[in-house]
């Protein structure tokens, strides 16, 4: 398997009134082609601003070390411009709450075509077809009418899948998923990973999944990344960072899994 | 959507008419009697009456208001016999000042105030919200403290008081521009602007300290919106990232604003016009008032609720096509 | 119907943290203000003004002039009564200058005129507050039918032109406390602006979670509206009022400059600058004194306003 990401000591600092505060320290993984990383943490742990770096979105004001190559391209100290090519074409990103992660003011064919002619030069009408085609992989019903729609009128699950319609009409060879299920029902949430599965399956796409649900990386990810507080404290294939956990910080996130074997308490 | 205007227009003329009853309420029970005022100091009481009667003020409240309001829809007749005047409709009555037509008057007036409304709002919008913008993509910088600090100060003259200061300083110290004088466009063009300038420069101020402000705030507001972190990671262009995703959520809410603003300024910038001398319709409000022509104040406070009113539908139906979440159901 | 188009407030909705403790939520915005140059300038020269009001009389005892003393020796009728000597008449005797033709002294009559348009401004503000708490509150809370008329009620009154119409009332109205009839009229075109607001926040106040908890807790309507309602509505409320007093300050200086406010003798900012107009150009002294006062403290408390209502924002965002 070759390497598509490789991360290597990845340190995020923020300056704040209080001096400069790592809020990602020492990180390192790698994700494959086809391979699915899990990054797992609670809210605060780095695991989102890990992603971010990857894409080069951090806030302003934010200073990295180590090293981020994708495709044994270094990303880090690259000017914006330069990055600005490899988000969309090679790398793209979706968010945890779809609503407010699409312009209300446009409607969803608008927001999709506009990524593809960034990257691709092509008439409105291929890049129309090529958005109506992405909304279709994704099981939008109706896609040619409902490309016309703006976001507010389709339900949570369907944003996200417009979201994922629009990470992927590049074919990126990196997907990096940023708690892209927290926000929906649960049925939801399994419709999304299930179909997130598949396209990556079909496309061959690398993929970051970040979340805080552990049930949820065990049945995606092949690798897994368990970060508390900034630094990694576990990493490894997933099954055996499940089965034998080496970190308490890790046995205490399996553990606060609710099981159906646990009693129930009254 | 036919329907929802049909509604709104409705709602729009029911408010009208209670303005109109309103006004016209506090005019027949508190104000002076204005046949004494035309009267004048020779007045005998029978010449009182002949007058009350002349002007249908021995009428009932009722019978008064109902003859404006039919005047207003359909025009109306006053006197009889071979004095008889047909006053068409719209008929706002006659001054009791000058005999004139108030339709007539309100018509004469009003490009005046248009002109003022239109080259102040042209001047504002452009100042602030380029100032504003510039403000919100610098946050923090001497600029937009600078900025910033200039809007709370501007938007803290009172407009006489920065009417009187330019005009002094202006006109009478650095004799940079004639005393303001009302001429017309085809006559003197030069001349027409540079008596416009200051109403405008004195009405924009404001206005334009607010607006700076406001649109710095939707800026700085939407900047941080997650649907911009998207916009990024799209890879598209800073510009497009600008003018496509952040200015139209960022400016759409001023559309509202100024929709309402400048439908009030076309009412009579009131207080610029007087100081200024301008011939429209605030300056016709000011002096009605001050020589209580009833006629023509109950038309000028008709005619600013109307303007005020409009705006208002008409900045909501704009809004129903510029927010997509905002639709008519 | 379509839903409203979002107005000034919705924008900069200041509802977000709450049930927060009073004291230290007010020590921290004091902090705050204590620490920024410009509120600090504001609340100074406030305080002066504040103090000159409040002092008139003493001001007047000490320089030897009342706000309605004549002093021919002041102006040259020959001049057609100019002050004499430069700057309008400025001299150790009248520290402000004098007023053309009668020679009243400017100090005297900026400190008595100070009384009066705070005394206007702030009666006004607490009215309408009064008044748009009140009904805003009505309306918010008990909404159905008790929210369609009030809500009606600020639409129509919204709806006026209020500048004509206040005028036009008050120049209908000759006799009587022009005072009272200012802060009257200002109150009743004044209140629906606050009790808009008040009605909005009140309306999600009442779904939260910590109001139906004491609700379904048994708590009086009373008790719910004091001890639940009102403490959230505090920081918009003091922003609203801090930015409502230079407001009003304005309306009556505009008003009393048309001529439809306080009377002569009695002096008021407006009214003063509204007799220097004839005057600007020969003795631009006369309007520049009155014209700073007024322009100096509508900043002071605007900027004042604009520093507790970042305070009070950065407090909530934490």
């Amino acid at each position: 398997m070759s390497e598509l990401l490789v991360v290597e000591d990845l340190t995020v600092t923020f300056p704040t009134t209080r001096g400069p505060v790592d809020v990602v320290k020492d990180v390192s993984f790698t994700v494959g082609r086809n391979e699915t990383v899990g990054i797992v943490g609670e809210s605060g742990s780095g695991k989102s601003m890990t992603s971010l770096a990857v894409m080069g979105l951090l806030p302003p004001g934010a200073t990295t070390k180590g090293s981020i190559r994708l495709d044994g391209v270094e990303l880090l100290g690259r000017p914006d411009r330069e990055l600005r090519r490899v988000r969309g074409e090679q790398a793209s990103m979706i968010f945890q709450d779809p609503l407010s992660s699409l312009n209300p003011y446009y409607t969803v064919g608008l927001q999709i075509e506009e990524m593809y002619r960034a990257h691709r030069r092509c008439s409105r009408k291929e890049a129309r077809r090529v958005v109506v085609e992405a909304l279709t992989q994704v099981g939008i019903p109706e896609p040619e009418r409902r490309a016309g729609y703006y976001p507010h009128q389709f339900s949570g699950g369907q944003r996200q899948r417009v979201m994922i319609a629009m990470a992927l009409v590049c074919s990126p060879a990196l997907l990096i998923a940023d708690e892209p299920t927290t926000a929906l029902d649960v049925t939801v949430q399994a419709q999304i990973l299930t179909l997130l599965a598949g396209l990556q399956r079909d496309s061959g796409t690398g993929m970051v999944f970040v979340t805080h649900d552990l049930a949820v990386i065990s049945s995606i990810a092949t690798r897994v990344l368990v970060m508390c507080r900034g630094e990694q404290v576990e990493y490894g294939e997933a099954e055996q960072v499940f089965a034998a956990p080496r970190h308490d910080y890790t046995r205490m996130l399996l553990e606060s899994i609710p099981r159906i074997d646990d009693e129930v308490v009254l | 959507m036919a329907r929802y205007v049909a509604g709104r227009l409705a709602g729009l003329v029911v408010l009208l008419l209670l303005v109109c009853v309103f006004t016209y309420l506090i005019f027949f029970k508190l104000s002076p009697d204005p046949a004494l005022m035309i009267c004048g100091k020779t007045c005998t009481p029978d010449r009182v009456a002949q007058i009350r009667a002349s002007l249908g003020l021995d009428r009932p409240f009722l019978t008064q208001l109902g003859d404006y309001l039919s005047g207003l829809v359909a025009g109306r007749d006053y006197g009889s016999g071979p004095n008889l005047v047909h006053c068409p409709a719209p008929c706002l009555g006659y001054s009791f000042q000058s005999s004139q037509s108030v339709t007539q008057m309100i018509v004469d007036r009003l490009p005046v105030s248009a002109t003022v409304a239109v080259g102040a709002a042209v001047l504002w919008l452009i100042v602030g919200i380029a100032a504003g913008l510039l403000s919100a993509v610098k946050e923090g910088s001497w600029w937009d403290r600078a900025a910033m600090g200039l809007a709370l100060g501007g938007a803290s003259i009172p407009n006489y008081v920065l009417a009187l200061t330019l005009q002094y300083v202006l006109v009478v110290k650095l004799q940079i521009l004639p005393f303001p004088s009302a001429v017309p466009f085809s006559e003197d063009p030069l001349l027409w602007f540079q008596s416009y300038l200051m109403p405008w420069l004195v009405l924009a101020t404001g206005y334009a300290c607010l607006y700076a402000r406001l649109t710095r705030a939707n800026v700085i507001d939407t900047l941080a919106q997650n649907f911009m972190r998207t916009a990024r990671s799209k890879g598209l262009s800073p510009a497009l990232t600008m003018r496509r995703h952040a200015l139209r959520p960022a400016l759409t809410p001023i559309v509202t604003i100024f929709g309402m603003d400048f439908a009030a300024l076309l009412g009579g910038a009131l207080i610029t016009e007087t100081v200024f001398g301008l011939n429209g319709i605030g300056k016709m409000a000011a002096d009605s008032i001050a020589k209580n022509d009833q006629p023509v104040i109950m038309a000028v406070t008709l005619l600013a609720a109307f303007f005020v009113m409009a705006g208002n539908v008409v900045v909501d139906l704009l809004y129903t096509g510029l927010d997509p979440r905002v639709r008519v159901s | 119907m379509t839903t409203a188009a979002p107005s000034h407030e919705a924008m900069a909705d200041p509802l977000a943290g709450a049930g927060d403790a009073p004291a230290t939520e007010g020590r921290r915005i004091a902090r705050a203000l204590l620490r920024d140059r410009g509120a600090v300038l504001s609340t100074v020269f406030l305080g002066l003004v504040v103090l000159m009001a409040i002092c008139a009389p003493l001001i007047s005892a000490v320089t030897g002039h009342g706000p309605n003393d004549f002093d021919p020796a002041a102006v040259d009728t020959n001049l057609g009564g100019l002050p004499r000597g430069s700057f309008g008449g400025v001299s150790a005797d009248h520290l402000l200058g004098v007023e053309p033709q009668n020679g009243r002294d400017i100090l005297a009559r900026i400190a008595y005129g100070a009384r009066v348009s705070f005394l206007i401004a702030i009666s006004a503000t607490v009215l309408t507050t009064l008044l748009g708490v009140v009904l805003g509150l009505l309306a918010g809370f008990y909404q159905g039918w008790v929210d369609q008329v009030i809500s009606r009620i600020m639409d129509f009154l919204m709806a006026f032109p209020a500048l004509i119409f206040m005028i036009a009332i008050l120049s209908s109205l000759p006799t009587g406390d022009r005072s009272v009839l200012l802060v009257t009229v200002i109150t009743v075109f004044g209140w629906p602006y606050l009790a808009r607001v008040v009605r909005g926040q009140t309306l999600t106040l009442v779904n939260r979670e910590f109001v139906e908890a004491a609700r379904a807790s048994g708590a009086s309507t009373g008790a719910i509206v004091f001890k639940e309602i009102l403490p959230n509505l505090r920081n918009s409320l003091i922003v609203m009022t801090t930015l409502a007093v230079p407001g009003y300050i304005g309306t009556e200086a505009g008003l009393s400059f048309l001529g439809v406010g306080v009377t002569p003798p009695t002096p008021s900012w407006g009214q003063m600058i509204s007799s220097a107009v004839s005057w600007y150009a020969t003795d631009p002294m006369y309007f520049a004194v009155p014209g700073l006062f007024l322009f100096l403290t509508v900043l002071s408390l605007t900027v004042l306003g604009d520093r507790i209502r970042a305070a009070s924002d950065a407090g909530e965002a934490s």
